[in-house]
């Protein structure tokens, strides 16, 4: 899972507030890398969004020419332009509605990773005290736990649905939201500008919303976007080892785990999804180290 | 709980349908040689009161013996160290003369007070046996001399000798149960034909021939090596390379079509059938479920036809929950003919018409989603929607077991698997009242007082004059259960074994019902010199 | 130094503690019976209520911690359910193959991720150097079951150089530890490039040059073990992402490590096995965080231990 530990090898704090939405996606346009990955977002996006009009079949109805008289799936052909699977499904189809799972795991999960770890974080670096000290031990214990381990066991403890999956991803993923905007929040927090206002007699609120929150809005901004890769990572993880989200719903993961034992006569069946996993998580990846490129001038240049 | 190949099937298996045995099958057995067997799972453990899964089951049968036994390929049961036997016209004392000049792996000779130790240990709950259950009957054991035993039994048990022939019921010698305490299970001790010689955890075991075996003649192999942890389709690949001898986990599901079609391959490949039924169970606490028009209907809307293609053909469809090869199977039953329309109609008359919302629990490993998958289709158009429930084995287990826990489970990877050979192995624990208890295997809760009256008659029928009369009473019995419909069997499963061509056997014993996989005992190699 | 590795040491007792506490909560409320699972499906009720209390299972909940804290501290993690076998048995005789995959991992993805990074960093903002990164970017976007299958395809299926899988001689470890470092490696190619172009940013390089040494004795002997320092520090880190990581690759490569263990106790909710592997994760993980924290200051003096 990328980020996970990497929490030395990212960029130092962001230390300048943000220009215009607008200014920030022209800038993502005008480097390579991130306009394809902006590309590559816009295009699953928009097969998600139509899935109903463009999939030509049902992504759940085994068809029964969609499987030789043997049993065994079908090759791309014109009928189905990327073969059927092991229950005659069109997998074009299957892809196309898997892009929504995918997606809405992505954000939802990662959405509420971010918010609790963003809590978390401001919470324990700038009012410090037990409930700081008490969040941060436990922010640390759980970066202990090897985090597939974690979901898997907790995968194990309710029936997945496509909202337990988000949840259970959400409860592994915020600790590197937490600890990046702890140490943040608390590097802000220390910096002159703040003491002279603290000095000025200004309330723990106004300092927290003017001053430090402010600051944290790109690095929340630049992980939320390369969050939505590790998401979509662990969601294809889980649901190749079966406890991810439940079937028929197809997600790309779940259809790799329903046709891995194929992969040899097969192949089709487990390398198309498993390039779209690929290539979305390849396009988050690039928007948010772009994105960190972009609202952080000083490390400019150097990747 | 014996885990399982594709659909639940460490079934006893009659080593009927010995589709591809060559003609070296009428060669002179050699003596000598070893073979290579691979699995994918570790062993767990070679305790006999202990082991209960698909690859240590006939491993501990090669290392330890236990009074009765069957006839290597078939069902047919025979004394092993056990002389002979007598049962009392009351069918409550049986009298077991034991085999004179047994000896264990240790050394010692075998006596009465064995028996009786092997069988107690099992039944002490410290053991913590998975078997104790089993000998339920046993109300005292007796050893008048060191070479005869005495069962009291409680009530009659036409079962009791089947029982006797179980791994449970194999003899151990206490001094290395005591010696190793809970680690028995990785030293064990017996008086099989193979004993014990190497255990390198996760990887591999090795046994090596009992050159003090009482039985003449066995086995014929000086060595087998069990290799652990291989991928099913490694150990495919490493046998057609002549690496290996047997692919304890068969021909993996991909890899099926081509092989099979494959002519090179009819030397490797020997087809049986088992005990086996996949089905899908309705639990009658659970609206709409306790409506038998519901049950039956959900019997008519699966298109058991389409799921055996799905599966490559590896089994055929069933209508009742015994399989054919088993006695008491009703040939003349014709169970619930697909039909979608009537399937409607009848949910219709039920006052379902508008359509029903349920779940399908499934056990998350591949095939199986699949599987409940093709179900959900069927039952989707006859006006059911099930919502597929794909977890962990053990929480689909715990939820069977609960009484208002799982409407519906379809039991692949989990399914009944028959112990011994005879149809009430298929009722009490999973069709009878007694199972329908929290924690139990009666996973649709169906308890019909009647038939559970019936079936302790049947059971109580010990005296061997009147089988046929048992086995008719069963047939019944299992006829009238299909009437409620607190099932819908799906197929029964067959059995593949592939092998190397250099392994020869008896008939049957690569698809031995008891022995499962293989009876090792009676391997031999052709290219010995 | 010696009192910040005993804070640090006793930091991390009390976070194993924790683990150990999280873990025992979950595996608590699993909807599974244990005694059940192991009385078997013909067992009578006696049977069960008599495993359950040999097993404790009766027990309060803080007892039943309380009792596998003791036997902890003993160096006893229990037996395991279903097998009876000791799990620090189960655990040890797999460690050696979960431990050679993961030398295997470091390996390949210093190796891959290294030179890709120096030669990113010398021919700087070339095609060349356009081309690694992009490899760098897919390396750390592809799922390893993903990279696993299809190295298992090309180089195991098609091309047949390796086995299949399975374990035993050097080329059974080839592709998983690419598996599993290729992830790895991604980061590293992306950290070296920019360590290296700090270092070649740097006043000795440019005395070196000056000295009129060649351009790759500069690189190979000057810079390369200055920007190499801070990667190597890293290494404790990546036992977090190996730790996930082996779930997957083993049961993609039939590897017969901890991995697998636990996934296999996971399926049958064999708690004791799950328990032991998790414990023994999260204590390679503390150690291999506390290891890059003792290593950094000595390859960068800037830093300095709290």
């Amino acid at each position: 899972m990328p980020p996970a530990a990497d929490e030395g090898r990212i960029a130092p704090p962001v230390r300048r507030r943000p220009g215009r939405a607008g200014a920030v996606l022209g800038a993502l346009l005008r480097r390579g890398s991130a306009a394809f990955g902006l590309a590559v977002i816009a295009v699953v996006v928009a097969a998600a969004v139509a899935a109903p009009w463009i999939a030509p079949y049902s992504p759940d109805e085994q068809l029964f020419e969609g499987l030789t008289l043997e049993g065994a799936p079908l090759p791309p052909n014109a009928q189905f332009w990327l073969g059927t699977d092991l229950l005659g499904r069109d997998l074009f189809s299957r892809l196309l509605y898997g892009a929504q799972t995918s997606l809405v795991i992505g954000v939802v999960a990662n959405g509420i990773a971010v918010v609790v770890g963003t809590l978390v974080g401001v919470v324990a670096g700038f009012f410090r005290g037990v409930v700081g000290t008490v969040l941060m031990r436990f922010t640390d214990l759980m970066m202990a736990f090897p985090a597939l381990l974690l979901a898997i066991v907790l995968a194990a403890l309710f029936s997945p649905s496509l909202w337990i999956v988000a949840l259970v991803i959400a409860m592994v993923n915020w600790v590197q939201v937490a600890r990046v905007v702890y140490t943040e929040t608390r590097s802000l927090a220390e910096r002159d500008f703040v003491e002279a206002e603290r000095g000025l007699g200004a309330g723990p609120g106004r300092i927290l919303f003017l001053h430090i929150l402010p600051h944290l809005v790109s690095t929340i901004v630049v992980w939320a976007t390369l969050g939505i890769s590790t998401t979509v990572l662990l969601e294809a993880t889980l649901s190749f080892l079966g406890i991810g989200v439940q079937p028929p719903t197809p997600s790309w993961g779940n259809i790799i785990f329903e046709n891995q034992t194929y992969f040899q006569s097969a192949p089709w069946l487990v390398f198309i999804p498993g390039a779209a996993i690929v290539v979305l998580a390849l396009a988050f990846n690039l928007v948010g180290d772009a994105l960190r490129d972009v609202l952080d001038p000083t490390l400019k240049g150097r990747h | 709980m014996r885990k399982t190949l594709l659909a639940g099937s460490a079934a006893i298996a009659l080593g009927l349908g010995l589709a591809f045995a060559g003609p070296a099958a009428a060669q002179e057995p050699k003596q000598g040689g070893s073979m290579i067997v691979t699995y994918k799972d570790d062993v767990t453990t070679l305790d006999p009161a202990i082991g209960y899964d698909w690859q240590n089951w006939s491993m501990i049968k090669s290392l330890f013996d236990g009074l009765m036994d069957y006839e290597p390929g078939t069902t047919n049961l025979v004394t092993d160290l056990a002389e002979s036997y007598e049962v009392a016209p009351d069918g409550l004392t049986y009298t077991f003369k034991l085999r004179p000049g047994v000896k264990f792996h240790n050394g010692r000779e075998m006596v009465a007070g064995d028996v009786k130790y092997s069988i107690e240990r099992v039944l002490d709950p410290a053991t913590q046996s998975p078997g104790a259950g089993f000998f339920g009957a046993v109300e005292s054991i007796e050893t008048p001399d060191d070479s005869t035993v005495v069962f009291n039994l409680s009530r009659p048990d036409a079962t009791f000798l089947h029982v006797m022939a179980l791994n449970f019921a194999h003899v151990v010698p206490k001094e290395a149960v005591d010696e190793w305490g809970p680690d028995f299970g990785k030293h064990p001790v017996g008086t099989g034909a193979f004993k014990l010689k190497e255990w390198t955890l996760g990887q591999r075991v090795v046994f090596e021939r009992n050159a003090d075996y009482y039985q003449e003649g066995l086995p014929r192999l000086d060595e087998i090596v069990f290799e652990v942890g291989q991928e099913p389709v490694v150990a495919l690949l490493r046998l057609q390379r002549g690496e290996v001898d047997i692919a304890g986990d068969s021909i993996p599901p991909a890899k099926f079509l081509e092989v099979t079609q494959d002519p090179a391959y009819s030397d490797y490949i020997v087809v049986g059938n088992q005990l086996h039924t996949g089905y899908v169970t309705m639990n009658v606490n659970i609206k709409p479920f306790d409506d038998p028009r519901v049950r039956k209907a959900v019997n008519m809307a699966i298109n058991k036809d389409r799921i055996v293609r799905i599966i490559n053909g590896r089994a055929a469809p069933a209508n009742q929950p015994l399989p054919p090869l088993m006695p008491g199977y009703a040939e003349d039953y014709e169970g619930y003919a697909f039909d979608p329309e009537a399937a409607k109609a009848l949910l219709a008359e039920a006052g379902y018409g508008d359509g029903i919302a349920t779940e399908l629990y499934v056990a998350n490993t591949d095939p199986q989603p699949r599987i409940a998958q093709a179900i959900q289709q069927d039952l989707a158009a006859i006006g059911i929607a099930a919502e597929i429930q794909s977890l962990a084995q053990a929480n689909v287990i715990a939820a069977g077991g609960t009484r208002l826990g799982a409407p519906m489970i379809w039991s692949g990877g989990m399914a009944w698997i028959a112990d011994f050979p005879d149809p009430s192995n298929f009722y009490g624990p999973i069709l009878g009242c007694g199972g329908a208890v929290e924690g139990g295997w009666n996973w649709s809760w169906y308890c019909n007082e009647e038939l559970d009256k019936q079936a302790v008659a049947a059971d109580s029928m010990a005296d061997p004059a009147k089988a046929e009369e048992r086995i008719a009473l069963w047939r019944d019995i299992f006829v009238k259960i299909m009437d409620d419909a607190p099932w819908a069997p799906v197929f029964n499963e067959r059995r593949y074994t592939i092998k190397s061509p250099r392994l020869q056997g008896p008939e049957g014993i690569f698809v031995d019902p008891v022995h499962i996989p293989v009876h090792y005992d009676y391997v031999w190699a052709n290219d010995v010199q | 130094m010696a009192s910040y590795v005993l804070r640090r040491l006793l930091q991390a007792v009390l976070i194993l503690l924790g683990v150990s506490l999280v873990t025992f909560v979950l595996l608590y409320l699993v909807p599974a019976d244990p005694a059940r699972q192991i009385a078997g499906r013909s067992a009578t009720a006696d049977t069960v209520e008599s495993i359950r209390r040999q097993l404790g299972l009766d027990q309060p909940f803080p007892v039943q911690y309380w009792r596998y804290l003791t036997g902890l501290v003993q160096g006893d993690l229990g037996r395991s359910y279903l097998q009876k076998t000791e799990v620090g048995e189960l655990i040890w005789s797999r460690l050696p193959a979960t431990l050679l995959l993961m030398l295997g991992a470091i390996v390949c993805e210093l190796v891959l991720g290294l030179t890709m990074g120096v030669v990113a960093a010398v021919k700087k903002n070339s095609l060349v150097d356009r081309g690694l990164m992009i490899t760098s970017f897919v390396s750390v976007s592809a799922p390893q079951f993903v990279v696993g299958i299809l190295l298992l395809y090309v180089f195991a299926v098609q091309l047949g150089w390796f086995p299949i899988g399975g374990y035993g001689t050097a080329a059974h470890l080839v592709l998983p530890s690419l598996t599993l470092g290729i992830l790895g490696a991604g980061w590293y190619s992306r950290m070296m490039r920019s360590s290296m172009l700090d270092v070649l940013r740097q006043d000795f390089i440019r005395t070196a040059r000056a000295k009129g040494l060649s351009r790759a004795r500069v690189i190979m002997g000057h810079a390369l073990p200055n920007a190499i320092l801070p990667i190597i520090a890293m290494i404790g880190i990546d036992i977090g992402i190996f730790m996930s990581g082996i779930v997957v690759v083993e049961s993609v490569f039939g590897w017969p490590g901890i991995g697998q263990l636990a996934w296999q106790a996971i399926q049958r909710i064999d708690i004791p096995i799950i328990m032991g592997v998790t414990l023994v994760s999260a204590c390679a993980i503390v150690l291999g965080n506390l290891v890059a924290d003792l290593v950094a200051p000595f390859v960068d003096p800037r830093i300095k231990l709290r």
